[in-house]
């Protein structure tokens, strides 16, 4: 029997032709990208729980020898029914560490470099230096950051087209339960995060008068007492939802209250589910996802094969049903899109960029009392940071923003519909 | 510390450790995940990525059986196989290192091909729940599905193709009770009130209440009361029509109190209000019985109820004569109501009529399906339980049977009968769905290449272009004795099988693998609904689509 190298079944849809209407554009196969995606490509996953886990083995399984991790979360027993990557023993690592290690260990060649932390803590040059970065989170606000930093590294020319070279792509998934989703984003082609921010409903939340007035079900007499309860009985403490001792008093307050009321169905599972916001996850559902995604960073590393246009939503509940749809692009997105473009040299100081603004025919007279910031960086600040932020004004731009080049602010008004962004370039 | 603390402490760990998922198919169905014993034939990729996800779920047990040993190729494209394990077991590799993922599922193996297990004992597959059956071709799957259609044994079968795949069950019966719809309509019996309620709701008068209480007052009294009132002036009737339907709710929003000192003024925007004009079309339309139940009244399996029967048949066969001699055409009642604006008091009210009309109804069916039991010769009416009666009625406007055809029956089904083909037609002629109906086809045909070439298409790098013609000729000959027509993309898509060489890549392997698991997983808890037809997976496009008219 035939056997191939290591990399054999990766390797026949990367060195053979494909049909041009199936592949990705400009694809050429080579025996040489193996090597590329071995030693040269590189990739970022940010998460190493539920769908981290999966994307590390994929993506190390697909040949990428260069991945690099970031989490901030530790192992916890109730990971272990899908996070394969730990073990009991594990319990209280950290998880970006224990997950590396063991992808390291099983895939030869394959360095895996952990990094154990926040997201927001990794400056932008950080994340600049990846190929692809591929999301495996299960925050909205996260996906948000990410997503605002890959898109401050796009450059437009005065016509406003991309500069193809700052693209960073984004492979975002995401699962609840048998549902989920994997999707696409070359930002400033593609919608952005920030595009289709309405696929994200709102949390819902009860009026304070429901909880505080006529509980009716177990959820609220367990939010009553998490948000009305202890603020009121511990001032000085905030509830810590990891904290075993406060979850104890929750059950305890949410059951009394229960009982009080003549409710049934507090328990401490429940307690936990709402006051952690709980996502239930299955392994199976996370396994799919993440692969789906996985195949995506192939097909964007590699252009081996169309890439997935742009959005999977996956329901396993009822059968098997996905839906791939095409979203489109926000023209006006405060995040991805070109905005203002401005030439400005380094010795112009903020304030004097502020005005200029202002009086710009999109800024539609809008501009009065703004907030700027650069990426996560916030230059001016309106309310309880202008006092601290004020002295920037008079700073020049060539110190605030690092140099020269093209920069990419964000600038937010109250009587502007929504965040403006100037793309500046600040010449000497 | 005695055993019976250890026991308590191993169960609230396995609660920890399982909590996310328990909380998708409770403790239930996890004690049912927990004695299922699954055997897997194929430890490459597709089934041991398929596996992997049950073992972290902890199925009770997992045998896996593959006879070929472990290769370097192997070691590139499946996680469950490591260096030190090179040229011996791939079966036992796979087992070892599943077992890593959770010490409390017991693992073993059988090192020879499936094929010449099914060949030479096919009574292996006696004992087990389920089968896996990954990478197995249309021969060997009929001849699978003949083996466990006899000794019970539900399988789902798996296959990755390059960039292609294909996820099917085979089992002669499923039934499922806890269907877990996202979307389910409520039964509130506005339309229709028993006495009890029809009391309560009357017994409420609007007027007298103080302003914070009317604010309070339930949609579903609203309802019942308004409709009342509006049957006043309308010779009896409801809303009938889409116009007095509007008016309807014009009515009940004219019926929230002014602001005082705003005559004029805007209305008191009332919540309840709100929610009863939201839920008005329960009054016109309430949801009865959904024509699929009424379909599975009138299955020989539920009007010859014998002494093999389940106990769903059993129930389904009560609920039947309770709908028809008892409710008058309603359903039993769930016995649960969704939150709603109300006092805590006027809510717990409501819940409680709702919850006694729901044990009442369940009664009486439980007592039907007991005489039918004990009228049954052979059957044993002890045997059902109460608790079951009352699952079946809190969910019986949602309850599934499945009955999937064998893998012979679809196939030729499909390319020799007409009405199948005429299906197969329109999938092909329809954009969204002719890529992916093309696959199927194309799949198939790589599996007879196989027969008549010994290798699959595109094995050899100087030979894929020789392949595709190939295969192209054995895809056409085929379309064209069916009478079914191509696609515009043909050539490019038998180009892609080809240049894939049937080789596993990982993450295609994964996708299917996870879908297979994620089948196994509703097969056994015996919730959600199972995949019904083939599922064809197209990782090119990222897209799926299930062929089966079921």
């Amino acid at each position: 029997m035939y056997e191939g190298g290591r990399w054999e079944d990766v390797d026949l849809v990367l060195r053979r032709e494909g049909a041009s209407a199936l592949t990705g554009p400009g694809f050429e196969a080579s025996s040489e990208l193996v090597p590329f995606l071995r030693s040269d490509c590189r990739i970022l996953v940010i998460g190493a729980g539920g769908l981290g886990c999966e994307l590390l083995k994929d993506l190390a399984l697909l040949g990428f020898g260069n991945i690099e991790v970031i989490d901030m979360d530790t192992i916890d027993v109730s990971n272990l029914n899908r996070q394969f990557l730990f073990r009991m023993k594990d319990v209280g690592q950290p998880k970006a560490v224990v997950a590396a290690s063991r992808i390291q260990e099983r895939v030869e060649g394959c360095t895996v470099v952990p990094h154990f932390g926040r997201i927001e803590d990794k400056p932008a040059e950080f994340y600049r230096g990846f190929h692809i970065i591929v999301l495996g989170l299960d925050s909205v606000e996260a996906r948000a950051w990410i997503n605002e930093t890959a898109c401050s590294f796009l450059e437009h020319d005065e016509e406003g087209n991309v500069d193809l070279s700052t693209v960073k792509p984004l492979v975002d998934g995401g699962t609840e339960g048998f549902k989920g989703h994997a999707r696409v984003i070359l930002p400033g082609i593609t919608p952005c995060f920030a595009c289709t921010m309405w696929l994200f409903p709102p949390q819902t939340k009860f009026p304070l008068c429901t909880l505080a007035e006529t509980p009716r079900t177990p959820v609220h007499c367990i939010e009553w007492a998490h948000l009305i309860k202890w603020p009121k009985d511990n001032e000085m403490e905030e509830f810590d939802v990891d904290n075993v001792d406060h979850l104890g008093w929750c059950h305890r307050e949410a059951t009394e209250r229960a009982k009080e009321f003549g409710i049934e169905g507090v328990t401490l599972q429940l307690v936990q589910g709402v006051v952690k916001n709980i996502i239930p996850a299955i392994a199976s559902t996370n396994a799919i996802v993440a692969a789906a995604c996985a195949t995506e960073v192939l097909k964007t590393a590699t252009m081996c094969s169309a890439g997935m246009d742009n959005y999977m939503m996956f329901m396993g509940g009822e059968g098997i049903y996905t839906h791939t749809v095409k979203y489109e692009r926000d023209e006006c997105c405060p995040v991805c899109s070109p905005g203002i473009f401005l030439t400005v040299q380094s010795s112009v100081t903020l304030g004097d960029l502020i005005k200029r603004i202002s009086v710009h025919p999109k800024a539609l007279g809008k501009v009065e009392r703004p907030s700027v910031s650069h990426g996560t960086d916030n230059l001016y600040m309106q309310g309880p940071l202008e006092e601290a932020t004020r002295p920037n004004l008079s700073k020049t731009l060539g110190d605030l923003l690092g140099g020269t080049g093209q920069k990419a602010l964000a600038v937010n008004d109250k009587r502007l519909p929504r965040t403006l962004r100037v793309t500046l370039s600040v010449v000497p | 510390m005695g055993d019976a603390s250890a026991v308590a402490r191993e169960s609230q760990d396995k609660d920890k450790r399982y909590d996310r998922q328990i909380r998708i198919w409770g403790k239930d169905g996890q004690r049912k995940l927990e004695t299922a014993n699954v055997c897997l034939l194929g430890a490459g990729p597709t089934g041991s990525e398929a596996m992997k996800n049950l073992v972290l779920g902890g199925v009770s047990s997992y045998t896996i059986v593959d006879g070929t040993k472990v290769t370097e190729r192997d070691l590139g494209n499946n996680f469950l196989m490591d260096k030190s394990s090179l040229g011996q077991s791939k079966a036992e590799c796979c087992s070892r290192l599943l077992q890593d993922f959770n010490e409390s599922v017991s693992g073993r193996f059988v090192a020879e091909t499936p094929e010449q297990l099914m060949d030479a004992k096919p009574d292996f597959f006696d004992g087990f729940d389920l089968v896996l059956a990954t990478q197995l071709t249309s021969a060997y799957q009929h001849k699978l599905c003949d083996i466990c259609r006899k000794s019970g044994a539900r399988v789902v079968f798996g296959r990755s193709y390059g960039l292609f795949g294909l996820v099917r069950i085979s089992a002669s019966e499923h039934t499922v009770v806890e269907s877990k719809p996202d979307n389910v309509l409520l039964h509130l019996r506005v339309k229709d009130p028993w006495p009890e309620l029809a009391e309560y709701a009357s017994n409420f008068d609007l007027e007298s209440l103080d302003d914070m209480t009317y604010k309070h007052v339930p949609y579903v009294v609203l309802l019942i009361k308004l409709a009342e009132a509006w049957k006043l002036g309308h010779g009896g009737n409801l809303p009938q029509g889409r116009a007095e339907q509007r008016d309807f709710k014009a009515f009940v929003r004219s019926q929230q109190r002014r602001r005082r000192g705003e005559p004029e003024g805007v209305a008191d925007e009332g919540e309840n209000f709100r929610e009863a004009v939201e839920n008005a079309h329960y009054l016109w339309s309430p949801p009865g019985v959904p024509s699929e139940i009424s379909r599975y009244f009138a299955d020989p399996a539920c009007e010859e109820i014998t002494s093999a029967s389940s106990h769903f048949w059993v129930c389904m066969a009560a609920v039947k004569d309770f709908v028809a001699e008892r409710s008058g055409g309603a359903l039993p009642l769930p016995g649960s109501i969704p939150d709603m604006t109300a006092t805590t008091d006027l809510y717990l009210d409501l819940k409680r009529l709702y919850d006694s009309k729901a044990e009442e109804d369940c009664d009486w069916v439980f007592d039907r399906a007991i005489q039918i039991l004990s009228r049954t010769p052979g059957a044993d009416p002890s045997a059902l339980g109460r608790d079951y009666v009352k699952g079946f009625c809190k969910n019986c406007a949602h309850v599934k049977v499945l009955r999937f055809p064998t893998v012979r029956q679809e196939q030729e089904g499909f390319l020799g009968g007409a009405s199948q083909s005429s299906y197969l037609q329109s999938l092909l002629l329809s954009e969204d769905t002719a890529e992916n109906a093309f696959v199927y086809l194309m799949l198939h045909a790589a599996d007879r290449f196989r027969q008549t070439h010994g290798h699959f298409p595109g094995k050899f790098d100087d030979g894929v272009q020789e392949d595709v013609g190939g295969v192209k000729s054995i895809v056409s000959s085929a379309l064209s004795e069916a009478g079914l027509p191509t696609i515009p993309v043909a050539e490019e898509y038998v180009q892609e099988l080809c240049r894939c060489g049937a080789g596993e890549i990982h993450t295609v392997a994964a996708v299917v693998g996870g879908i297979v698991a994620e089948e196994a997983i509703k097969l056994l808890t015996e919730q959600f609904v199972p995949l019904s037809g083939t599922l064809v997976y197209n990782a090119i496009r990222s897209t799926t689509l299930r062929i089966g008219k079921f």
